[in-house]
């Protein structure tokens, strides 16, 4: 935190006291004092500036003894002039026979202050949509799953679809041999039999360089996966800058009121098109940036101001990267954001979404063996790449992510069992760990 | 920390500017100082007699708010503890985690020496270095005095890894740290039956004990003040790690609480924490389940606090997602994360040897590097500046362009003509686009390498050297 106050203030606060022993002190021009933690600063100027300020010291020392404060055993005892109390030899280990009581207390955080917004996903029938349920992401006054404030919504999954087979690790694809020619079957695999909260269609094969796939046709399979399953869902596209605000303006269009998540508007594209879309069509947007917290805030700020999105339709991609592979950057990044969203930095208090699917991308995951002879046995790689996405999708978790884009149904089960527990929704048989040190395993 | 500032830590400096700390002045040194990369004792001049007092003032106002302590002894002993924030960027986290892998005292002893030798060994390289793990934590299921002790001096004959000696029976671990004498091991557990016991033979032994209070925060203060009115601050927090439903989340909160005090400055409750992931496998039975959700567990309590925790499953797949969550809480945010750009020799390469262009992201950079050199690739590899960005998002950041490789190879003297003899660059698959510019730009013939460095070799056995045209 940077403290700023000016020299010449103080003399300000001294005016109602009537004292005249300032009148010694001349502050010639003003200085303004940046307290922060740790830097630099010139040895020369913090040599005048402490110079000044220990001369304004002594006479502030000076009014407090005349309004009756002991400031002279102040002094002493903050620069180690007067009495010292000796160090004492360590008695010998007093026998203690109960043991002193204490009692443990914390404060909770006192600024934060600022709810992160919610942001409602689906809409029912009641809301002109065709959706079984709704998912409402956002709403914290907190940290994720801290004492300091209930959290409001659990987090969510939502799993990967694409609409043409795609390159994937080996293990993932056994998963989705069956369904990998129809996006509708696919859907309705993640859902009945994956436990997924919501479906997400990218439309990947409208990009120019795969197979350049119409709007139009890309947006039937947009229908087609809205009739295949009733959670709602998020649309993406193929992430080619110049086609995606066609792919996802048509997308839009064929889901009006079915509050789809666009993903996503992003500083490289044409944002603008992609906002007006969902404006238009009822939806809500992705806001996507590359692990850059100033990134992040210049785009909700153009969507909120200069394309008019209301807040309670903008949710944040910050981006993922692997663990081992910059996660270390997008869990700093993603924290940085909901601690400023939280302290009432209004254009980061979005819920957040992350491509946990990304983990898969480390060759830890994928790769037989290490190709390392000095490494110790990696093990078998069907295990690893499981852990690796729970572990990726765990750690930004706690950083205050709110969604989560998955691939394996093992991650996505696991994922959910303990972000749910953190959340403190699963009831498990309590356990006795008192003599856990004796267990048989 | 008690001071943030450093001037608040240059009045206590000599203040003669003798550079003696290779800083240039006291200020500039008082400034490390607060950002902890440079140690007190760094200022010789200060321990002279005559600053004492300032000195031991000085030492006392920069100790870090959560007390630091060491376990083992000679050159794998371990630090645990000693941070100053809670979230990581506001300065860095200090001292990763310690992963203790548990044996126990009914094993046999082939089977000991074997998993002992296990953890000891596991190594996985990572960016420049080898993520390996630190500890091994005897658990005695026997709770026989004379069997655990067996087991303890098998496990140090074995290893010189720091040990945690763990049963709550007082003999037992009397038996353990008579045959690991100066080996200041880590005791567990002193609870509210025991304590008095283990506490004086924390004392009398003179090492580190754990205080373990399951679920009672009360009782963990208590216990803490306690030990240390009774003479010994080496002391390890357990709040208990329970493994599932609603007892996890509490956990989760305990730990969560237990720091928060210690850094908001209470000192009766300012020490490392443990965290005992163990306890899945009392949650579960199934192998692969109860890794799983070990791996979990340690995970969360890596991020949210635990300095230290002991852990039972050695399968890889637990084991290198562990090491590296623990390496990416604790990479310091400060630290830039490149290699000097230039030319690398990478085994004894000669005239027909290939010459590799990769960029000076560390991550990249060794990663490259490694899959070379272990698979015995002679070559020449360039980092290439481009300020510590890796391949794919230096092309899309501009960073890593036709220009920037011709000036990095001409800047290291090398001349493709004549200090080759097939005038022949190979670029990075994640590079492809920059092949037409390159080839225009440097003159020389350019190759397009697979898309990860795991798979030069093969590409290498296909393409290389290359066919004359
Ligand atoms: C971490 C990261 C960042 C970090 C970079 C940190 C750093 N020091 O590099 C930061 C936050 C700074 C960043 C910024 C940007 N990023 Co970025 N980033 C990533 C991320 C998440 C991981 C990249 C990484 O570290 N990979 C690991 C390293 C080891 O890989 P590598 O360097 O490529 O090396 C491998 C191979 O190339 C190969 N290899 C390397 N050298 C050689 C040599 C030879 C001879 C051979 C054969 C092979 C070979 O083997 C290596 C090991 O596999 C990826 C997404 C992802 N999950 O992959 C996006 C990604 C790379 N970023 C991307 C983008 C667009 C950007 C930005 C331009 C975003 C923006 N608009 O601001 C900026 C550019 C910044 C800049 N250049 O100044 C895109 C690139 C898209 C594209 N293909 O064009 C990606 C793919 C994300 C995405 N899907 O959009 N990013
Ligand atoms: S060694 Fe000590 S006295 Fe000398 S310059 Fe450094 S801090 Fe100042």
């Amino acid at each position: 935190m940077t403290k700023k106050m000016k020299l010449s203030q103080l003399s300000d606060m001294l005016q109602d006291l009537n004292v005249e022993s300032l009148e010694g002190v001349t502050i010639e021009g003003d200085i303004e004092l940046n307290i922060t933690g740790g830097g630099g600063l010139n040895p020369a100027l913090a040599y005048a500036i402490g110079s000044e300020i220990s001369q304004i010291s002594l006479h502030m020392a000076n009014i407090g003894r005349i309004l009756g404060f002991p400031a002279e055993q102040l002094f002493a005892s903050a620069f180690g002039l007067g009495e010292m109390p000796q160090p004492q030899a360590l008695p010998a280990s007093p026998k203690i026979q109960e043991l002193l009581a204490s009692k443990f207390e914390v404060a909770k955080i006192d600024n934060w202050k600022n709810p992160i917004q919610e942001v409602t996903l689906g809409a029912t029938s009641a809301d002109g949509g065709s959706r079984k349920s709704t998912v409402t992401l956002g709403g914290e006054n907190a940290l994720p799953y801290y004492f300091d404030a209930e959290m409001p919504h659990r987090n969510y999954i939502t799993m990967d679809v694409f609409d043409m087979p795609i390159n994937m690790a080996k293990s993932v694809k056994g998963n989705y041999e069956d369904v990998i020619n129809d996006p509708a079957e696919w859907a309705k695999k993640v859902v009945r039999e994956f436990n997924a909260d919501m479906v997400t269609i990218h439309l990947i094969s409208t990009d120019p360089l795969i197979n350049d796939t119409s709007a139009k046709e890309a947006a039937k399979v947009v229908e087609d996966v809205l009739q295949a399953v009733d959670v709602p869902i998020v649309i993406g596209g193929s992430g080619n800058p110049e086609k995606d605000p066609e792919v996802l303006e048509k997308a839009a269009e064929v889901a009006e009121g079915e509050r789809v998540l666009l993903a996503s508007a992003s500083l490289n594209l044409d944002y603008e098109r992609i906002a007006k879309a969902a404006i238009n069509h009822g939806h809500v947007v992705l806001s996507w940036t590359q692990l850059e917290i100033n990134a992040q805030k210049e785009l909700n700020r153009k969507l909120m101001k200069q394309c008019n999105v209301p807040r309670d339709s903008i949710i944040m991609d910050p981006t993922t990267a692997a663990l081992g592979y910059g996660l270390d950057y997008a869990y700093t990044n993603m924290e940085r954001i909901r601690l400023a969203g939280l302290m009432g930095d209004d254009e980061l208090t979005f819920p957040m979404s992350s491509g946990t699917t990304n983990a898969w991308g480390a060759r830890e995951a994928w790769m037989v063996s290490s190709p390392l002879k000095q490494d110790s046995d990696w093990g078998p790689r069907e295990y690893r790449g499981p852990i690796w996405e729970i572990v990726t999708g765990l750690a930004l978790s706690l950083a205050g992510n709110d969604m989560f884009m998955m691939m394996h149904p093992t991650s996505v089960q696991v994922l959910k069992e303990i972000t749910q527990t953190l959340y403190g929704s699963i009831e498990a048989e309590e356990i006795d760990i008192t003599n856990w040190i004796g267990a048989e395993v | 920390m008690k001071i943030n500032s450093p001037l608040e830590a240059y009045k206590f400096l000599p203040g003669t500017n003798c550079m003696e700390c290779g800083e240039k002045t006291c200020m500039a040194f008082a400034a490390h100082l607060i950002d902890r990369s440079k140690k007190l004792t760094d200022c010789t001049p200060i321990l002279d007699a005559k600053f004492k007092k300032k000195f031991t003032d000085l030492d006392q106002l920069l100790a870090p708010e959560i007390r630091e302590i060491e376990i083992g002894a000679g050159e794998k002993v371990v630090k645990i503890g000693g941070d100053d924030v809670l979230y990581r960027h506001k300065l860095t986290f200090f001292n990763q985690t310690k992963f203790a892998y548990d044996v126990w005292d009914t094993m046999n002893e082939k089977d000991l020496v074997e998993r002992v030798k296990y953890i000891q060994d596991f190594k996985k390289f990572y960016v420049g270095d080898f993520l390996t793990v630190d500890m091994v934590a005897i658990r005695s299921t026997s709770n026989d005095p004379k069997k655990f002790a067996a087991a303890v001096k098998k496990v140090v004959e074995t290893t010189d890894l720091p040990i945690i000696l763990c049963s709550f029976n007082a003999e037992v671990l009397k038996a353990g740290l008579e045959v690991s004498k100066g080996k200041n091991p880590l005791l567990y557990a002193a609870n509210k039956d025991n304590w008095k016991e283990v506490a004086e033979l924390a004392l009398e032994y003179d090492v580190p004990v754990t205080l373990f209070a399951p679920n009672d925060l009360d009782l963990l203060k208590s216990m803490a003040k306690t030990f240390a009115e009774m003479g010994t601050e080496k002391l390890v927090l357990d709040p208990g790690t329970f493994p599932t439903g609603k007892q996890l989340k509490q956990t989760f909160n305990n730990f969560t609480k237990v720091r928060r005090a210690g850094i908001d400055g209470d000192r009766e409750i300012a020490y490392p924490i443990m965290a005992v992931p163990f306890t899945a496998w009392m949650a579960h039975d199934d192998p692969v389940s109860a890794s799983y959700w070990e791996t979990v567990v340690a995970s969360v309590f890596t991020i949210k606090y635990g300095d230290i925790m002991i852990l039972h499953s050695t399968e890889p797949y637990a084991m290198l997602p562990e090491l590296h969550i623990r390496d990416t809480i604790y990479t310091d945010p400060r630290k830039p994360v490149s290699v000097d750009p230039g030319m690398y020799k990478v085994g004894e390469p000669t005239a027909d040897s290939p010459v590799l262009v990769t960029t000076n992201f560390a991550l990249t950079y060794y990663t490259v590097e490694s899959d070379i050199s272990s698979n015995k690739i002679d070559c020449y590899l360039w980092a290439i500046d481009t300020d510590g960005i890796g391949v794919e998002a230096a092309v899309a950041g501009g960073q890593l362009t036709a220009a920037k490789i011709k000036k990095g190879i001409d800047g290291s003297g090398f001349d493709l003509k004549k200090d080759t003899s097939h005038n022949t660059i190979i670029l990075p698959g994640l590079a492809a686009r920059l092949q037409g510019d390159v080839e225009d730009e440097t003159g020389a013939n350019v190759m397009i390498g697979p898309a990860d460095s795991g798979r030069i070799p093969g590409w290498m056995e296909k393409n290389w050297p290359p066919q004359k045209k």
